[in-house]
């Protein structure tokens, strides 16, 4: 039974996660055209049916799909054939530890919304996003291209300059609600600041939540931080990459948008709580209350994990198609004697309010 | 001698912080895109009818209005009796600089008028659109301004239009 549950949730994450990465590549591109004054893709129809351009995904898949696979020559055949499954699988594990929602209790069991529940889930998601790493180096590697190369070398040095970051940023925030789980992270921000505002990441971390989305977008590797692949200018990791492959690697990249969306929301953003609302409906500081049963509370916070997480998929569009590519001097300034010092400079600033006050 | 330099305005603390700058720019597209999202919404609803969420012109579907006086296909214009204006006389492929117009003439059977053509050719992939034939012809026999601009054809010789083909073209119906 147990395996079961598992099975089945782990069927559902991986579903949720596809679906929206798949629906990322349609909405990347309508909303790039609805910022630009343009319509945006609209062509592929069934039938006469164009649906919005909503075909264009599967047009994408049908066209990766009967596309020539090509090994270059001076390539190594099996890293070139491993590192997308690298990519792409370490892009869907780091899922894996994000709470959907409380727990549920049915049938006399209590069931997590969570793949797995380890209580150092924070640290799993930095090793399994380090790991993604192997993914961009082997491409570069295993593809015999001196561009492909330079692309993961950038690569490379950008994750591990912002990694550090990364990890140094949620810290304060570690430190604060005295857990590395995510569902236990969840779970406290539940609480009111001050008796007004709820206890959200953001408002006792906001220095933590701007280095970790900027360390956030470094890693999924999108404008401004695409260095690493650059497709149209600087020529990337994966220029060798053609047919399903490539899309493995495409559609990694989206999945890593809606990990990133998900970290970010459990992290700072209160994961699945919906602010007032305890389990017993919605209990206003003020002194007014509205009473839900327990199947509307579970929906709406799982609404409000849903909605978060499509929200932060949306703003990492905004901010791809608002900002310009950083030059390569200028991203290693940043990561380097920005974030990192200011991290750094956040845990202390943090462990002495703490010490003051007390959590 | 003063170099010419191109002016670097040096950055303030704020704009060197970059955030504020970030945000100015994220708040420029994100209205963009809330305004255009709505602007559809409120097309495909049919409450906003003038103004468009985006300036792009779907092509096949829908064109540019073609202006007035815009030189497009050509056309050769009748008499009331139906026989062609045209009374080759050689003006236009004279001046042609393409040199795309081929006439023949013959007599007329018409004692007031000296000649006819009995062919008349126009070799569209040569023509270069200068719209000289219809300045220089003296009886006003042809015209641009059929508003055709999609000439497209898979094989060259598609592109040689022939008396009768010009004679029943039609002017464009309403230049803006």
């Amino acid at each position: 039974m147990t395996v079961l549950i598992l099975l089945a949730k782990i069927f559902i994450m991986i579903g949720f996660l596809m679906t929206m990465a798949v629906l990322l590549t349609w909405v990347e591109r309508k909303q790039s055209a609805l910022m630009q004054d343009r319509i945006g893709a609209n062509r592929a129809d069934i039938f006469g049916f164009r649906m919005l351009g909503l075909f264009h995904p599967l047009a994408d898949a049908i066209k990766l799909l009967t596309k020539e696979d090509f090994i270059p020559p001076s390539g190594d055949r099996f890293l070139h054939t491993l590192a997308p499954w690298i990519a792409f699988t370490t892009a869907l594990a780091a899922f894996a530890v994000i709470p959907f929602g409380p727990p549920v209790h049915l049938f006399g069991r209590e069931i997590t919304l969570q793949v797995a529940d380890p209580p150092i889930g924070i640290l799993f998601v930095f090793v399994i996003t380090g790991l993604s790493i192997y993914g961009v180096v082997l491409a570069g590697w295993a593809s015999g291209n001196r561009y492909g190369l330079l692309g993961a070398l950038r690569g490379a040095a950008q994750t591990i300059s912002y990694e550090v970051s990364m990890g140094l940023s949620v810290i304060g925030l570690l430190m604060v609600f005295g857990s590395l789980s995510p569902a236990a992270i969840s779970e406290a921000q539940g609480g009111l600041l001050f008796g007004v505002f709820p206890r959200w990441g953001i408002l006792v971390q906001p220095i933590g939540f701007l280095i970790f989305f900027t360390a956030a977008i470094a890693e999924t590797k999108r404008i401004p931080f695409d260095l690493p692949e650059g497709e149209s200018e600087i020529i990337g990791f994966f220029v060798e990459y053609s047919g399903m492959k490539f899309g493995m690697m495409w559609l990694g990249e989206f999945v890593e948008i809606v990990v990133m969306s998900g970290l970010i929301a459990v992290l700072f953003f209160g994961g699945w709580q919906v602010p007032y609302l305890t389990p017993a409906g919605f209990l206003f500081p003020g002194g007014g209350s509205i009473a839900l049963p327990e199947g509307i509370v579970l929906g709406l916070q799982i609404g409000a994990f849903l909605g978060k997480v499509v929200f932060f998929c949306w703003f990492q569009m905004l901010v791809r198609w608002t900002l310009p590519r950083f030059r390569y001097d200028q991203l290693m300034r940043l990561g380097w004697k920005v974030l990192l010092p200011l991290s750094l400079l956040n845990i202390l600033v943090t462990g002495m309010v703490l010490l003051t006050w007390g959590a | 001698m003063k170099k010419d330099r191109i002016s670097q305005k040096r950055l303030n603390f704020p704009e060197r912080l970059y955030l504020a700058e970030i945000l100015r720019g994220l708040w420029i597209t994100g209205k963009h895109f809330f305004r255009n999202f709505l602007m559809h919404i409120g097309r495909a609803l049919g409450v906003v009818k003038k103004r468009r969420g985006a300036v792009t012109i779907q092509y096949p579907e829908e064109c540019r209005p073609i202006p007035a006086g815009y030189r497009a296909r050509h056309r050769l214009l009748r008499r009331e009796d139906g026989s062609p204006k045209c009374v080759a006389c050689m003006m236009c492929p004279t001046i042609c600089p393409a040199n795309c117009i081929h006439i023949r003439a013959a007599e007329s059977p018409d004692p007031t008028i000296e000649k006819y053509p009995v062919e008349f050719r126009i070799n569209l992939d040569r023509c270069v659109m200068c719209g000289f034939c219809v300045e220089a012809c003296p009886v006003d026999a042809i015209r641009m301004d059929t508003g055709v601009v999609e000439m497209s054809a898979s094989d060259r010789e598609e592109f040689v239009t022939v008396l009768d083909f010009l004679l029943d073209s039609k002017p464009a119906k309403n230049p803006v």
